[in-house]
């Protein structure tokens, strides 16, 4: 795909929005008025939305517990999002999923997952779908080094490639799965283990939108074209912890200060398209202050919006009983 | 209306299901078998021939067979579910769950709630269950109150060939996720069973006898058994009405609290291991909603708390058996 200036401009705003979007959750979360776990996805803004930019409404993408990124990446309504994140009634959820399990099956979003390695086997059916409808659709499974060391990952590569389904596994690898460093717990490589199951396997730097763009640009190519399965191993960093509260005791002093200097993604983007004159500084700092806006005015409205009642525990189990 | 065998009814029911919608597939090990092998296609049609002639008539293409994957398989069909397609895949042997069990219940089973609504998982697992078939430990468990434990799931266990067809066209069209169980004792079982498609509805149980002294509730191949001992002891003056619920879960409580008021006395009948199974669970519910009604304690027949044996003498005890059934009803009938 080549990228023209709308697309570039859409491609800031989806990475500062989620950006914004969680350091404002952790600042709020901090404050204690978001309930149960969150898990945040600042830093690793380049993989989800250089993935999303290549798929359109007939694709599909299942998600990991760090889903809040791909969501807005796939089109998610960011003051939906928060109100379900806060739990309330008018979340994207009717706040019965929360942080955990946002989705909005009405984008192809078909859910941030509390189960690692849970998404990868649906993927494979929403590929299958796409397949036997003929629909033109894609598949993206997006997991983390941790969810690559699941059985439901690597029988979804072999699966995949058996059945020739329209898929693409994006591993997200931010170099902890939990607290275990990446660098011991995966054995192999990921593109070595993509190309034993015989598909190609792709490697990106993670903070680079135009090299994840590029990547998954042909991962989607292969996959409309009917060549079956691939894998683009992403390599990046998470700005936060695992879930907020994680102390991170097991990141080297100074690791984060580093990298948020060093390895931003927005600002590796910001600095390439200024330097090459594709955008104007001025441009992107009117998309900061515009998202920053709506980030305040999501968190305000969460806070106002209504809880669930009582009569909302019952519905919604089956669609009839 | 033929003679058809229980397995047919099954076949009969996937068959005119595909033919009436074109969503509809079949996936699961063997399902057709001979896949990229020098041999026959359509070699197995199922491990016990259950899904025999679907590939032929309807294609590779919606009848799938996979590799000996149930978690990438099973999960596949649940994300198929949720985008369009209506999949049956078939868990070849309930014990399998294990394996793959994160797919049915944290996935299936949660994503209407989770979702806020706006999930539809129209997935059937079709699996072989039960004892007798001298498969042992790992081939013989019932399971299906582990499944009917999980709300957002559908549980369903049809006791006969007519049943069996009636309540899988069912299954197939309900919007719901639905774990339908089939005895693998009962594949050769044979009885009238109408050509046309029909459906029975969920959460509607079947008098299968009607009697004045005992209820019976029984789950499965124990309806069979259970009609067997209420034939036999109405020659003997106790006549027994025996509750065949089809579905655990929606379960028709309605109609055991009703015939538990009219008899006074309670026996249930489970093939499933007895901690927290469909019969404490009925147990219960009749002591809490009907205990005034009781004229004698209820009684539970059910396997022990053990694995299924292999050696045919040990599985036999296991098993609950028709005699055990009568010694149950003649004790609270005071007989």
């Amino acid at each position: 795909m080549q990228l023209n200036r709308d697309d570039l401009l859409k491609a800031y705003r989806d990475m500062r929005t989620i950006r914004a979007f969680e350091d404002r959750v952790h600042d709020e979360f901090a404050k204690g008025g978001i309930p149960g776990f969150v898990h945040l996805y600042a830093g690793e803004e380049a993989s989800g939305v250089g993935v999303c930019m290549n798929l359109d409404d007939r694709d599909k993408i299942a998600s990991t517990h760090r889903g809040h990124g791909h969501c807005i990446a796939k089109g998610c309504d960011a003051k939906a999002m928060m109100k379900e994140i806060y739990g309330k009634r008018d979340g994207l959820c009717g706040g019965k999923g929360g942080s955990m399990h946002i989705a909005d099956l009405s984008r192809g979003m078909m859910g941030a997952n509390g189960i690692v390695g849970g998404g990868p086997p649906l993927i494979c059916g929403a590929a299958l779908t796409a397949k036997t409808l003929k629909t033109g659709g894609v598949a993206v499974a997006f997991v983390g080094d941790g969810g690559s060391n699941q059985g439901t990952t690597l029988e979804s590569y072999n699966l995949a490639r058996v059945w020739n389904l329209p898929v693409i596994f994006v591993v997200e690898d931010n170099g902890y799965a939990e607290s275990t460093a990446s660098a011991w717990s995966v054995g192999g490589s990921q593109k070595k283990r993509a190309e034993a199951f015989g598909m190609p396997g792709l490697e990106v730097d993670g903070h680079d939108f135009f090299a994840v763009n590029e990547a998954a640009r042909q991962a989607v190519e292969w996959a409309r074209g009917g060549d079956g399965p691939s894998l683009i191993h992403v390599r990046l960093d998470r700005h936060y912890g695992h879930f907020e509260g994680d102390a991170m005791t097991y990141r080297a002093d100074g690791e984060v200060e580093k990298l948020r200097a060093e390895r931003d993604a927005l600002n590796i983007f910001r600095a390439k398209v200024v330097q090459a004159h594709l955008l104007e500084s001025s441009q992107l700092d009117a998309i900061d202050a515009e998202v920053a806006a709506i980030i305040d005015e999501a968190v305000a409205e969460a806070e106002d919006a209504s809880p669930p009642g009582e009569v909302d525990l019952l519905t919604d189990v089956y669609v009839s009983y | 209306m033929s003679k058809k065998s229980y397995r047919q009814a099954i076949n009969e029911a996937l068959a005119q299901e595909m033919r009436r919608d074109p969503t509809v597939i079949v996936m699961g090990e063997d399902n057709a078998g001979g896949m990229g092998a020098p041999g026959e296609d359509d070699a197995w049609g199922g491990v016990l021939g259950v899904t025999k002639g679907l590939m032929p008539e309807f294609g590779r293409e919606r009848v799938l067979d996979t590799p000996i994957s149930e978690s990438a398989f099973i999960g596949a069909a649940v994300g198929a579910a949720a985008t369009g397609l209506r999949p049956v895949a078939e868990l070849m042997f309930v014990d399998f769950l294990g394996v793959c069990f994160d797919q049915i219940f944290n996935q299936a089973g949660k994503f209407k709630y989770m979702f806020g609504g706006k999930a539809v998982t129209p997935l059937v697992v079709r699996t072989m269950y039960g004892a007798g078939f001298r498969a042992a430990s790992q081939h013989s468990q019932c399971l299906y109150p582990i499944f009917t434990h999980i709300p957002g799931l559908k549980v369903v266990i049809p006791s006969s060939p007519y049943e069996a067809k009636g309540l899988l066209i069912q299954s197939i069209r309900d919007d719901d996720p639905v774990i339908f169980l089939e005895h693998k004792v009962l594949y050769d079982d044979e009885e009238e069973v109408p050509d046309e498609p029909y459906t029975i509805p969920f959460g509607e149980a079947n008098l299968t006898r009607e009697g004045e002294d005992v209820t019976i509730v029984a789950f499965g191949r124990m309806v069979k058994f259970a009609n067997e001992v209420a034939d036999k002891l109405e020659k003997d003056g106790i006549s027994c009405t025996v509750v065949d619920p089809r579905t655990t879960s929606p379960l028709d409580t309605d109609t055991i609290l009703e015939s538990v008021e009219e008899t006074g006395r309670l026996v249930v009948v489970d093939e499933a291991n007895p901690r927290c199974n469909m019969a404490t669970d009925i147990s219960a519910l009749v002591a809490q909603e009907a205990f005034g009604a009781l004229k004698a304690p209820i009684k539970m027949v059910t396997p022990p708390h053990t694995p299924v044996p292999f050696a045919p003498q040990l599985e036999d005890l296991y098993i609950p058996s028709p005699e055990k059934i009568e010694a149950a009803v003649r004790a609270v009938a005071g007989a």
